[in-house]
């Protein structure tokens, strides 16, 4: 075996690995937001592996430079993607999950009383602007 | 096939698992967002599938069809976030 094939196939090992914690995390972590995290990191490792893997196989120039491109791509675009999807779920109001009750109860009236002052200080803005 | 080639066919093998563990959540997600990351994680696998079998078959055109799913794929994710805070749901 020539080092390059070597190292195709500790990259290829690599990256399938990654990809099974990821797959495990989206299945047996508990909320939404340990999933995003577990997801966006493991999946972005395991693309980012075996895309070196692919662009050490491809032996033309413009194929290895597609790959490199392709993978600082994945590299960007997947945390992106998995922030702004977690952004959207704690905007529409999705709570975390919380082994304890008692933290539960005590951030719960911190956040409605913000909300609340927020909302206070909206309507009377909103009839300054309608008067 | 050459070593090379063998393992890169089984790596795609074991991404097309991943993906398909990944139905499981979509199928099952309490919430949208849930759903929406599964299918995000699925693009994403199927974007490494096509790369690595373009490498293993020795056709390198077929890292442009890579390319342009992956560019689809961020597409979709960005706009069901944005389009479910500012407009109230799209799903």
């Amino acid at each position: 075996m020539t080092p390059q094939e070597i190292a195709v196939v500790i990259l290829a090992v690599g990256g399938v690995f990654f990809a099974a914690v990821a797959a495990i995390g989206l299945v047996r972590l508990p909320d939404l937001y340990t999933r995003a995290h577990a997801t966006s990191k493991s999946e972005t490792l395991g693309a980012v592996l075996a895309l070196a893997a692919v662009a050490l196989v491809v032996d033309t120039g413009l194929s290895t430079v597609k790959a490199a491109l392709l993978l600082l791509f994945m590299f960007l675009t997947n945390p992106t993607a998995a922030h702004a999807i977690t952004r959207a779920a704690a905007e529409q109001g999705i709570e975390p999950w919380t082994t304890d009750a008692d933290s539960e109860t005590e951030t719960e009236p911190e956040t409605g009383t913000d909300t609340g002052s927020d909302s206070a200080t909206g309507t009377p803005a909103g009839e300054v602007t309608e008067s | 096939m050459t070593l090379v080639g063998d393992v890169l066919v089984a790596a795609a093998a074991a991404f097309v698992v991943a993906s398909l563990v990944g139905v499981y959540r979509i199928v099952r997600g309490p919430t949208m967002p849930d759903r929406v990351i599964a299918v995000n994680v699925i693009g994403s696998n199927t974007v490494i599938i096509i790369a690595l079998l373009a490498a293993a078959i020795g056709e390198p055109g077929a890292l442009d069809i890579a390319l342009v799913y992956a560019l689809l794929n961020f597409v979709l994710s960005i706009a069901i976030s944005k389009f479910s805070v500012e407009r109230g749901g799209v799903l």
